[in-house]
């Protein structure tokens, strides 16, 4: 049994929810044992360390020194989410980098009765342990439902296969775990030189333009490329590819329409579960379509209500587009 | 400070060479940032992908860094425009934790209150906010806070979202607050006094 020390973040339990029911199901096919970090915080995402130093690093380290208090059989730590990931695995290596960083954060930590020594544990990304450890030959094993037929691209994203200080991936700019992965649960994988590009992270809230160029570029590459779905291993990559997609599509005037799931969301289907298992229709982009190529049948949800705009009556503000400058849209 | 020689003030050389501000962020960055190593090949513009919006190019900004020019790279854009990809990092020859660099910039131009714009900094405070709060991050108070005071009119075009998000269940109504607050606060509390005396 692979047993490890799940870090679950923040976005799990909300933005991310079809990311962790997804993964429940697929513990007990895998053998994979998961044990919470009990009472983790947020790991500050990439607000907290452009603000304060030591706060930011005492922050994340507080979830590594309770991941070691914690430690039964096991010292791996895994993160779902590569923002998490990243903040946990930099920590770890920066506070041994550079010493008098881990000795201010260990003087932090004292304060509420923890610490941490550097190195003591190893932090890893889920796909890591699935592909690594797991394997590749267990996971074709599992498989019960091919997903032969559905056209996919596998997207990393940046914050996962870069800086890999700890050298995990096979490669920094065009990694084939997600790749591989895909294709050994039957899926139609198509080559994605945009895999590690950027999806614009916090753009989305604090420029928005900026962010909708990014996902744009990604968007747009994945459907020429005759993708159905986009896969990816992030909650940060699916929330901004998925719930801003319509924004974008308004902003450049555009009509895509390209889901975005979670590689376990797929790897559940593989192994027989049905969508509702798996979190499928909470996408705001809806997979139902591309599903379908396999066969799935995704049950029609109520379309949330959304207030309708009336044909007659009072002028509200309209959306931003391109077309309308920056300064005058915001101002 | 090396001595200004004849020589360099006959090359009409007036100022003295001053590389406190570049050791500065060096040594306020995380690990080691080899910021000093930095050749000016530009490979960080050349990968960035956000170069185009961004007022210097990460290079640009580290000669600036090196010429003194505290301000003027305070009150850049560039490190704001960061979007933490690590693609310039990976590809530098001379292994600058560029992406490191940038977070400390940013929070050398809040403490300055240099920043241009402010939607970032507040942004990154609201988040943190939310953080000290309640030890974990609260999606709906931020955004709600987030766009209310700077994206006003773009929450109209972004109702059906939100709706979304709620009614599937995708955003909590009500934070989720850790067990063991007082224990962080403790932590928070002892780590920003460390932060002052550095």
């Amino acid at each position: 049994m692979n047993k490890y020390l799940l870090y679950p973040g923040c976005s799990m339990d909300s933005s991310a929810k079809a990311y962790m029911e997804s993964l429940n199901s697929i513990v007990e096919p895998l053998n994979l044992h998961l044990e919470e970090i009990e009472d983790w915080n947020c790991c500050g995402a990439t607000e907290y360390l452009g603000i304060n130093l030591i706060p930011a690093y005492s922050l994340i380290a507080r979830n590594l020194a309770l991941a070691a208090k914690q430690t039964s059989d096991t010292r791996t730590v895994v993160a779902p989410c590569s923002a998490c990931y990243l903040n946990l695995a930099k920590a770890d290596y920066y506070m041994q980098e550079r010493p008098t960083l881990g000795a201010k954060v260990n003087e932090a930590l004292a304060a509420g009765g923890l610490e941490y020594k550097a190195g003591t544990l190893d932090v890893r990304h889920l796909i890591d342990v699935l592909v690594y450890d797991v394997g590749l030959d267990a996971i074709r094993k599992a498989v019960t439902h091919p997903l032969s037929g559905l056209k996919v691209v596998p997207y990393m994203g940046c914050m996962l296969p870069r800086p890999d200080y700890q050298h995990r991936w096979s490669d920094h700019e065009h990694p084939t775990e997600l790749d591989d992965l895909l294709r050994a649960l039957g899926a139609d994988v198509i080559d994605y030189p945009l895999t590690t590009s950027c999806c614009g992270g916090h753009m989305t809230q604090i420029g928005p333009e900026t962010a909708f160029e990014l996902i744009h570029r990604l968007v747009s590459d994945a459907d020429e490329r005759g993708a159905q779905m986009m896969v990816t291993v992030c909650p940060m990559c699916q929330m901004n590819i998925d719930a801003y997609q319509n924004e974008m599509n308004h902003f450049f005037g555009t009509d895509f329409h390209m889901p975005i799931l979670f590689f376990t969301q797929l790897m559940g289907l593989a192994f027989g579960k049905e969508p509702g298992e798996v979190g499928i229709g909470v996408e705001l982009v809806s997979s139902r379509n591309a599903l379908a190529h396999i066969g799935v049948e995704v049950p029609v949800t109520q379309e949330p209500a959304v207030p309708r705009k009336k044909d007659e009556g009072l002028s509200m503000p309209r959306r931003w587009t391109k077309h309308e400058g920056k300064k005058e849209a915001v101002k | 400070m090396p001595q200004m020689t004849d020589e360099r003030v006959r090359a009409g050389m007036t100022r003295e060479e001053d590389l406190s501000l570049l050791h500065e962020v060096s040594m306020k960055t995380a690990g080691v940032s080899h910021l000093e190593m930095c050749i000016q090949c530009g490979t960080c513009g050349g990968s960035c992908p956000v170069a185009a919006d961004m007022d210097h190019t990460p290079r640009m900004l580290f000669a600036m860094l090196r010429a003194g020019m505290r301000e003027e790279v305070l009150r850049s854009n560039t490190p704001w425009l960061c979007v933490s990809c690590y693609h310039c990092v990976v590809r530098c020859p001379q292994e600058v934790h560029i992406a490191d660099v940038m977070y400390t910039l940013k929070g050398m131009a809040i403490h300055a209150k240099l920043y241009t714009d402010s939607t970032a900094p507040h942004f990154s405070q609201t988040f943190v906010g939310m953080v000290e709060t309640f030890g974990r991050g609260y999606e709906l108070g931020l955004a709600t806070r987030h766009y209310l005071r700077h994206f006003p009119l773009r929450l109209p075009g972004m109702m059906p979202m939100g709706f979304g998000m709620i009614s599937k269940g995708r955003m909590a109504i009500t934070p989720k607050k850790i067990k063991h607050m007082d224990q962080l606060h403790a932590i928070l509390n002892r780590a920003k006094e460390l932060e002052l005396t550095s």
